[in-house]
């Protein structure tokens, strides 16, 4: 095996530091950040509200929407050009499948739940993050759900299973492979499940193992974020 | 055998287990699923017998019958009024409820409300896909005139009126300001400019702090020892 140590000295399991706060932004119905490593996510939730184009609504029940946005120099290279992009699209598309079977908006037709993620800083696992953000948002905006999503990358690094991958460790010069695995805490359904590179059949399912381990540990710090929420001091 | 998992008055976060076998019942904002009973929402348990229920802690104004609330005039039909309540759904006041004199079928209907005007009205039906209809017939259902409307997190309404109305009441004999609290979360506060000011102030430390024990002594030494301009009269909730 060639990888035998991270580049951040990390053991194989272990994720990154990881720090997260609800209720940062006191105009949003509900906000949260989440911090893992240098990936910062900021997550605001909005509504329910009316949606408009009309024909967006759905008389069933309301409307999940998510906007995932990366900040001009939130990443090590270049400045991104801001606003909507191709990949933006498509991971906000994502996000919202990974999100929409634990939200539960039939109290709601009609109506629209936005939630928007910003990222000021990035250095992979930027979807993972979101989504993890987006869970606390949701649910300190006091948005039914059934279940609490967690959201963490897993991969392969030149033969080595590891957990939350960075951005030195996605640009390897080996095979690598990146897996960002959501998934409900109860049910343990897995609602978003991408790859990115190479993995062989027996590495996948040992990388899917570790990231029922690093999503535990993911879910245990959103549970503790919501809980001192409200707590009184 | 059942156990119950939480305690009286626990956070939950949605997802959490409330309690297990089939002897609980699952009340408001939770769900059974198998023998379990899950959380839906971030909030504080509550054990009535053997119902299990979840009073938010933040999240939507959910419009019920009889709640009275505070609305914004925003248009107008041929026989109605559309009012913005504050949430995903606009109200619809018709001409009928909304003054109890006879208006000809050729009257000009901005000579009653206008569109802007804020009012006080009840909330008379809710349909399944939330459509609202009011009232503003009762006592105490009126045009606001004059002060100011705030807006706040309906959730922590009942914290603003206290218990049997203490909060506001202290805060309204303090200051001398009118005030009337739509369940909605828009407030209305009616006195001298500085007393408004003052009142908004104190509504939204309410708001900030509603979690916290002792709230009502907080207020009352955030108000200190102002009175009540000479003269000001003020209706008790």
């Amino acid at each position: 095996m060639a990888y035998t140590k991270r580049v951040d000295g990390r053991k194989f399991d272990e994720l990154r530091p990881m720090e997260a706060k609800a209720g940062i932004i006191p105009n949003a119905d509900g906000s949260a950040y989440f911090k893992i490593g240098k990936t910062t996510a900021y997550a605001a939730v909005y509504g329910p509200r009316e949606l408009y184009p009309r024909f967006l609504q759905n008389p069933k029940k309301g409307v999940l929407r998510c906007h995932y946005s990366m900040m001009p120099f939130s990443g090590s290279g270049e400045r991104i050009r801001p606003g909507s992009n191709r990949r933006a699209q498509e991971i906000s598309m994502v996000m919202a499948n990974a999100l929409n079977p634990v939200v539960d908006l039939s109290a709601f037709p009609n109506a629209v739940v936005d939630v928007f993620v910003e990222l000021p800083q990035t250095d992979a696992g930027t979807r993972c993050a979101a989504i993890s953000a987006a869970a606390i948002a949701l649910a300190d905006a006091g948005i039914p759900m059934k279940d609490m999503v967690c959201s963490v990358a897993v991969g392969q690094v030149d033969g080595a299973v590891v957990a939350d991958l960075c951005y030195d460790e996605e640009a390897y010069d080996a095979i690598v492979s990146d897996i960002p695995v959501a998934m409900t805490h109860n049910s343990k359904e897995i609602t978003l499940l991408q790859m990115d590179g190479e993995i062989s059949k027996d590495d996948l399912i040992k990388a899917l193992e570790l990231a029922k381990v690093s999503l535990e540990q993911v879910y245990q710090l959103q549970q503790k974020t919501l809980r001192e929420r409200f707590s009184s001091e | 055998m059942s156990n119950l998992i939480v305690k009286e008055r626990d956070i939950v976060i949605p997802g959490d287990i409330l309690a297990e076998g089939m002897d609980y019942l699952p009340g408001d904002n939770t769900y059974r699923e198998g023998d379990k009973i899950f959380s839906k929402i971030l909030g504080l348990t509550g054990v009535a017998g053997r119902v299990i229920r979840i009073t938010p802690l933040s999240g939507p104004y959910v419009p019920k019958v009889g709640d009275k609330i505070i609305g914004k005039v925003t248009d107008m039909t041929m026989t109605s009024f559309r009012v913005d309540t504050g949430t995903a759904y606009s109200a619809m006041l018709n001409i009928r409820d909304a003054t109890t004199r006879f208006v000809r079928s050729d009257e000009d209907m901005s000579r009653i409300l206008n569109i802007g005007e804020y009012i006080v009205v009840k909330i008379t039906k809710v349909t399944s896909q939330n459509l609202i209809d009011l009232s503003m017939k009762e006592p105490g259902l009126h045009k606001v005139i004059g002060g100011r409307i705030i807006k706040i997190n309906s959730q922590k309404v009942p914290r603003v009126i206290g218990k049997q109305g203490s909060m506001i009441n202290l805060i309204k004999n303090k200051t001398g300001c009118n005030i009337t609290v739509g369940q909605n979360g828009f407030v209305w506060i009616k006195g001298t400019p500085e007393n408004e000011l003052l009142v908004t102030k104190a509504i939204k430390l309410i708001e900030e702090k509603s979690h916290q024990e002792g709230l009502t002594e907080k207020v009352d030494a955030f108000l200190g020892d102002i009175k009540a301009p000479e003269g000001s009269v003020v209706t008790e909730e």
